[in-house]
């Protein structure tokens, strides 16, 4: 029987002690492991960044992209080969600034995958600049004096491009991330998990403590509806983004490769490339 | 009797010009005559002068005509902007509706036919194009019979009784004209045709069918003039056979998208112009760097910026072979006409997996949107090549505990073993960063030269069936060598032979792998030419300057450059090219 330890690989991620992503690692290990997947049907796409580099970090199938389009290279592997399980991965500004045009597409086009956002709020490898994520009025090098744009809230933008999974977990919080990433991978659409991950080397504000201090789990909120989108937004309203847990999902909305007229049930690259030669001939003489 | 005529029917933007060019080819095409077609447009949907001009020819013609013999006319401006080209003995029919004056200075006869009055009186004037294909069969001594076959087709889902209200208002065309045009009528009779019947295509056309039988099934693109029709092609076709295409949010996701298709094993790429090239170097770079292959298509139109998106250019080649940062095996290939753009197309699916890289296909928007005669495509010569892609899982050896499969293991050719995700021994890493031979980033410089020689010398088995075209170079010794790439073969072909009549003795070389360059093809015939001519759409002489970086002998090349944003005609390059000697 695969357990999470088959998802291991012997790669020592160059990570700072306590970063937030080494539990996002762990909870895709385990959940990859918890819903029947073996390491050779799992692809892994990251784009660049600390985060980025996740899909090393993991055995499976992995493909360390290029800024901010971990997205549109995923997609691609899933329309080839429908029946692997494709996990697309990245951080804050991979996802919700240099790609996010990218992730609105993605949303809204509801291919059968996952996107894990390791979001800290700041960019860490290049040592500290701000981040659409970051609060107005955070200090960074590119902002001595403090943000003066306004943050992303990405689970809001979600919900109105049309999202069908819409999840936000947190690294201290590995038991629920996991179980998040499950249902994200049995969720037959596009499944977005914004997860905070806390940089603990440039980020002193958005710290571990700070989201214990103020983050609200929807699992405690009483009668909260993840069918009921409207309800949803005005949680995620009231409490300015800072939950966690399945913030909204839609069962009933195909996905994708269900919509596409003619699309084969079987995996694009298991297909036999030569053309009939009826149907090649056909072809021609429609230009006679 | 005439061998050859060019015709051209000129209006609005919207107002049916292209449809109206279209189905006079196609019957013309059906009667066995070879044509070769120019579309002239502007980036705006309704409106504007646009005109399509049409070559039938009794035999093979790869060029734009100098002249015209009939001009077609339904405003104003088309005969004051297109009456320069008119032979001396042509003719201009013009609808009667815009009380069309002939320029002074004008030679040619000018015709007023009612086209919309006999269209109205028959039903609709939206008929008056047929009118004037009717008038044009009685300037031509065409029995008007000849485009049952073609309004059948264009017209069957609109219904039997808009058909034969079309072949009446080609009849009344025909019939009208015939008397207007007294002694003129069948004055451009053409010569009978072969019969043959042949394919009349758009470039773009040829790339898309040679894309699907290269077995293409994903296609991800963005909208652009003038790739589109690739994708639309690709639209139609591909859910029979399974396939599917994304319009993408734009040309980088599009890139981004077909390399991870092809990662996964599935023949997949994009198709745009300039602006989007100039988007997916990046992709490009990643494609190289990870080793997976991937075909783009970049149909060249008038740059930099948003340029002449229109218009004749071929300014993309610098960027296509040196656009991306760093150093990657790339190839580039560059048909002259749509049916090697067909077979070039396949090529570049089994070149991509043979050396597991990065391959454009150059067009031009001459090649991509000028249609064409094509001898049918031969199914027999349709050959595909997976290179080292691992077919089956069983050939892979068990791997040790927290191993990775040596994806980019270092061999003699730079090639190694691919395999895809979903094979159960051949998990490996992929990244743009550095890596090892598992794919492992490594920034040992001892691997970086590894992995770097590696990766370059991957091109030094690249052949290509005819890297260089020298079918027309006859003489052994030449004063003038002709050099060019893309649509401009028919004009150099052209001039060529004209040259020849005036007593010089001219080869002509036609470049289709434009990187890596085919120096040793090429440089036996430089060697042997007084003067090389590279012709070439643009405004800084780029594969002039390819030439003199890889062969060299930079005294003898002159530049032949035009950036107007229309093609070369051949007497264009005749003259130029005799200026030079």
């Amino acid at each position: 029987m695969v357990t999470f330890k088959d998802f291991r690989n012997n790669v020592k991620p160059n990570w700072c002690p306590g970063c937030g992503d080494f539990s996002v690692q762990a909870a895709i290990q385990r959940a990859s492991a918890n819903v029947g997947l073996t390491p050779e049907n799992l692809a892994v796409v990251s784009g660049i960044g600390c985060s980025g580099r996740i899909s090393g970090y993991i055995n499976s199938y992995g493909f360390h992209s290029i800024h901010g389009r971990a997205l549109p290279l995923a997609q691609g592997v899933k329309m080839a080969n429908r029946d692997l399980t494709v996990i697309a991965s990245g951080g804050d500004g991979d996802g919700f600034a240099i790609g996010l045009g990218h992730t609105i597409h993605a949303i809204r086009r509801n291919i059968d995958m996952t996107y894990i956002v390791m979001d800290n709020q700041i960019y860490g490898l290049t040592k500290g600049q701000t981040s659409p994520r970051s609060s107005a009025g955070f200090k960074t090098k590119s902002t001595p004096k403090g943000a003066i744009e306004p943050s992303i809230n990405p689970m809001e933008m979600a919900l109105t491009s049309g999202g069908t999974f819409v999840a936000q977990g947190f690294s201290s919080d590995l038991k629920e991330l996991t179980s998040l990433i499950e249902q994200g991978l049995n969720h037959k659409g596009f499944s977005l998990i914004n997860v905070f991950s806390p940089c603990v080397t440039y980020n002193k504000v958005n710290t571990y403590d700070w989201f214990k201090e103020n983050l609200v789990k929807l699992s405690e909120v009483e009668d909260y509806d993840a069918h009921n989108k409207e309800a949803a937004m005005q949680t995620l309203m009231k409490h300015d983004g800072l939950v966690t847990g399945l913030i909204y999902q839609d069962i009933e909305q195909p996905s994708y490769q269900e919509l596409i007229d003619g699309y084969d049930e079987k995996p694009l690259s298991a297909q036999n490339l030569q053309l009939d030669e009826n149907y090649f001939n056909d072809l021609v003489k429609e230009f006679m | 009797m005439k061998q050859q005529l060019s015709w051209k029917v000129g209006g609005q933007q919207g107002e049916g010009i292209e449809s109206t060019g279209e189905i006079f080819s196609m019957a013309m095409n059906r009667l066995g005559y070879f044509l070769y077609g120019y579309r002239h447009f502007s980036s705006r949907i309704k409106g504007g002068h646009t005109n399509n001009k049409i070559r039938v020819s009794t035999t093979r013609v790869r060029a734009v005509e100098d002249r015209l013999d009939i001009l077609v006319a339904f405003d104003q401006e088309t005969i004051d902007v297109n009456y320069h080209e008119m032979n001396s003995d042509g003719i201009i029919i013009a609808d009667a509706k815009f009380k069309p004056v002939n320029p002074e200075d004008c030679e040619a006869q000018l015709i007023v036919v009612p086209f919309t009055e006999i269209a109205s009186g028959l039903g609709t004037s939206l008929m008056k194009n047929m009118v004037a294909i009717g008038s044009t069969c009685a300037i031509m001594d065409l029995p008007f019979e000849v485009f049952t076959g073609v309004l059948q087709e264009t017209f069957k889902r609109k219904g039997e009784v808009v058909v034969q209200k079309n072949m009446e208002a080609i009849e009344a065309g025909f019939n009208t004209a015939s008397e207007l045009l007294g002694s003129k009528r069948g004055s451009h009779k053409l010569d009978e045709a072969d019969g043959v019947q042949r394919m009349y295509m758009i470039g773009n056309d040829a790339i898309a069918l040679g894309a699907i039988a290269a077995g293409v099934r994903f296609m991800a693109a963005y909208p652009i003039t003038p790739a589109s029709e690739i994708m639309e092609y690709l639209i139609k076709k591909l859910p029979a056979l399974g396939g599917a295409v994304i319009q993408t949010e734009d040309e980088i996701a599009a890139a981004t998208m077909a390399i991870g298709s092809n990662y996964a094993g599935v023949r997949a790429f994009t198709a745009s112009a300039g602006p989007g090239l100039s988007l997916m170097m990046e992709s490009i770079g990643l494609s190289g760097m990870t080793e997976q292959p991937l075909v783009i298509v970049d149909t060249q139109r008038g740059g930099p910026s948003t340029g002449l998106p229109t218009k004749q250019e071929q300014s993309d080649l610098m960027q296509m072979i040196y656009g991306t940062h760093g150093d990657i095996p790339k190839i580039v290939l560059a048909p002259s006409t749509a049916e090697e753009a067909f077979y070039d197309t396949i090529d570049a699916f089994n070149l991509a997996e043979e050396f597991q890289c990065p391959v454009i296909v150059l067009s031009d928007l001459q090649l991509s949107l000028g249609k064409q005669s094509v001898d049918p495509l031969n199914y027999a010569k349709v050959q595909i090549g997976r290179g080292k892609l691992v077919n089956d899982a069983v050939e892979l050896d068990e791997l040790e505990p927290m191993q990775y499969f040596k994806r980019y293991e270092v061999t003699e050719d730079g090639v190694s073993k691919r395999v895809l995700p979903g094979m159960k021994n051949g998990i490996h890493h992929v990244t743009g960063v550095e890596h090892d031979e598992t794919g492992k980033p490594s920034e040992s410089s001892l691997n970086r030269q590894m992995q770097m020689d590696k990766r370059m010398r991957k091109l030094n088995d690249v052949t290509l069936h005819k890297a260089v075209d020298i079918d027309n170079s006859i003489h052994g010794e030449a004063d003038i060598l002709l050099v060019g790439f893309n649509s401009t073969r028919g004009a150099l072909e052209e001039a060529q032979e004209r040259l020849e009549a005036g007593g010089l003795k001219v080869n002509h070389a036609h470049i289709r792998l434009l990187h890596p360059f085919p120096t040793e093809k090429l440089a036996p015939l430089m060697e042997r030419a007084e003067k090389v001519i590279v012709a070439e759409h643009n405004a800084t002489g780029q594969l002039a300057s390819l030439i003199k970086m890889n062969v060299g002998m930079a005294s003898k090349i002159h530049s032949l450059k035009k950036y107007d944003g229309t093609p070369f005609l051949p007497s264009e390059v005749e003259l130029l090219t005799k200026e030079l000697v």
